[in-house]
């Protein structure tokens, strides 16, 4: 019990890992996929295939598969990475497959009696999106964006697969040391579930920010 | 009226054609709107009415021919060595800004309230200070009777209340041309008189209008020329005296018979 306690700040640190790679990856997948889902409605027809092409390849790829190819594969192509930057690569690259379907779902979901309206007044492209769309499409957007985000927490275990100490790892080389599987499991559950649930508290308090819209 | 078609229309279109595909929805269309006038289009379902309004502030493209708003075509620029091209958004935002329109389902932003989708036009596109904008869509809002659901949201108000919503987004613009697409069409009956008054009162202020509707006794009483539509054609144009005493053209008279079917 000791060493358990001991170890306490073992697992903080992986606790820190697990929480600065989501962000990392909840940022970078919310930018490109947004980027990307934008282009995908909006865009050139030329555009419009290899982003299809993109998010429907990654999101039908298993997420390990794409951590082993991002940390043993680049390599290969002389693309050297830090062990952190390419898992973060991997699941950004993973996640912003579904956001660019999230982002597309939220933008067409908007009648486009909505668009006309904003042409019609003279709003330019960026100005209807900003003005007209996004508020809108917001609402859309939220409810699975933050399944996303919880999805990227729990996923992001996987990388403790490739031996990055994350949350996961640390709990196991705890466990390796002190041989009392079961309350370190639990401890560990416990810290998953206390951040996702945290989350999913927030995006309830967003959601109802958004609800102004009756339809 | 002599003097009017001196001066330059507001709205000139010449040998507008447009088609979907292989259907041929406008073809050949010419019509001239001088400024203060309130042009009444009618005809039967299909007729491309919605169509040739949508071509004049190029919700629709359209294939051949020249539509001019102001002495500005709409759809195209001169290209270099001659040839048309279409133009860029920031062109067509410009010249979209100049015309106002009204749908028939309203399309009011739902996440803004009546005030705030008067301003938004103002303050983005006209680039009027905020002050400003209240006022001008304050001012407005008033006219139309909405003095007392400024910070109503779109889904509070009834759609008569909407649609003069609509209204007033539109006309704060100053627009040259104001093009209403049967603004009535979705409303119940006894909300469509509030709707029509304020158009009516529009016309009386000398907006320049054109209107697509059923409501034959505005287009008698509002309407300073009354365009009838079939098979993508102008068929009859004139005064609304003028057209509505051609009984003997047979398919102005079916028009009206089964509009007469519709309101008894
Ligand atoms: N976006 C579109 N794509 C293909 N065909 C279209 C489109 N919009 C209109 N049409 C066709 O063009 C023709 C004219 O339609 P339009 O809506 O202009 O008629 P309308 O006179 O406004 O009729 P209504 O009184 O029913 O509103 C119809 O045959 C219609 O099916
Ligand atoms: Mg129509």
């Amino acid at each position: 019990m000791i060493f358990a306690l001991q170890s306490l700040p073992y697992l903080w640190q992986g606790l820190l890992i697990t929480l600065e790679v989501s962000a990392l990856v909840v940022v970078f997948s919310l930018i490109a996929g947004t980027i990307l889902g934008v282009a995908i409605v909006y865009g050139p027809r030329w555009l419009y295939w290899p982003i299809r092409i993109y998010s429907d390849v990654l999101r039908g790829i298993p997420l390990l598969v794409l951590i082993f190819f991002m940390y043993y594969g680049l390599p290969l192509f002389k693309i050297n990475l830090t062990n952190l930057a390419s898992v973060v690569l991997a699941l950004s690259a993973f996640k912003t497959a579904h956001i660019i379907e999230v982002v597309r779902g939220a933008i067409q979901s908007i009648p486009v009696g909505q668009t006309e309206a904003g042409k019609t007044i003279g709003l330019r492209f960026g100005q209807r999106l900003l003005y007209v769309i996004a508020p809108q499409a917001v609402r859309r957007f939220l409810p699975p964006w933050i399944n996303a985000v919880v999805d990227t927490v729990k996923g992001s275990a996987l990388i403790s697969l490739v031996g990055i100490v994350d949350l996961m790892l640390a709990i196991q080389q705890v466990i390796g040391r002190t041989y009392i599987p079961m309350p370190l499991y639990v401890l560990g559950a416990l810290m998953y579930f206390v951040i996702n649930y945290s989350l999913s508290l927030a995006s309830r308090r967003l959601e109802a920010r958004f609800a102004y819209i009756r339809e | 009226m002599a003097e009017n078609s001196k001066t330059s229309p507001v709205v000139r279109i010449r040998d507008l054609r447009k088609s979907f595909g292989t259907n041929l929805v406008l073809d050949g269309i010419d019509l001239d709107v001088q400024k203060g006038e309130v042009v009444v289009v009618i005809g039967p379902s299909g007729s491309g009415k919605t169509t040739l309004l949508r071509c004049i502030n190029l919700l629709e493209t359209y294939d051949e021919g020249s539509i001019q708003v102001d002495g500005l075509e709409v759809g195209f620029r001169d290209g270099t060595g001659g040839g048309r091209q279409r133009r860029s958004d920031r062109e067509l935002a410009r010249i979209r800004a100049d015309i106002g329109m009204v749908f028939q389902l309203f399309n009011l932003f739902p996440h803004l309230t009546a005030r705030e989708n008067v301003v938004l036009g103002l303050r983005k596109v006209r680039r009027l200070p905020l002050a400003e904008a209240r006022r001008i869509a304050e001012h407005w809002l008033v006219r139309v009777g909405l003095g007392d659901k400024l910070d109503s949201l779109p889904s509070q108000l009834s759609g008569g209340q909407q649609q003069r919503v609509g209204i007033a987004r539109a006309v704060a613009m100053d627009p040259k041309v104001l093009l209403l697409d049967e603004i009535t069409s979705a409303l119940d009956p006894e909300l469509v008189g509030e709707v029509l008054t304020v158009v009516q009162e529009l016309a009386r202020d000398g907006m320049t209008m054109i209107v697509v509707t059923h409501e034959m006794a505005f287009a008698r009483d509002v309407g300073s020329r009354i365009v009838f539509m079939d098979g993508g054609r102008i068929q009859i144009h004139g005064t609304p005296r003028e057209v509505l005493s051609q009984t003997r053209h047979d398919r102005l008279k079916a028009f009206l018979a089964r509009i007469e079917l519709k309101l008894h």
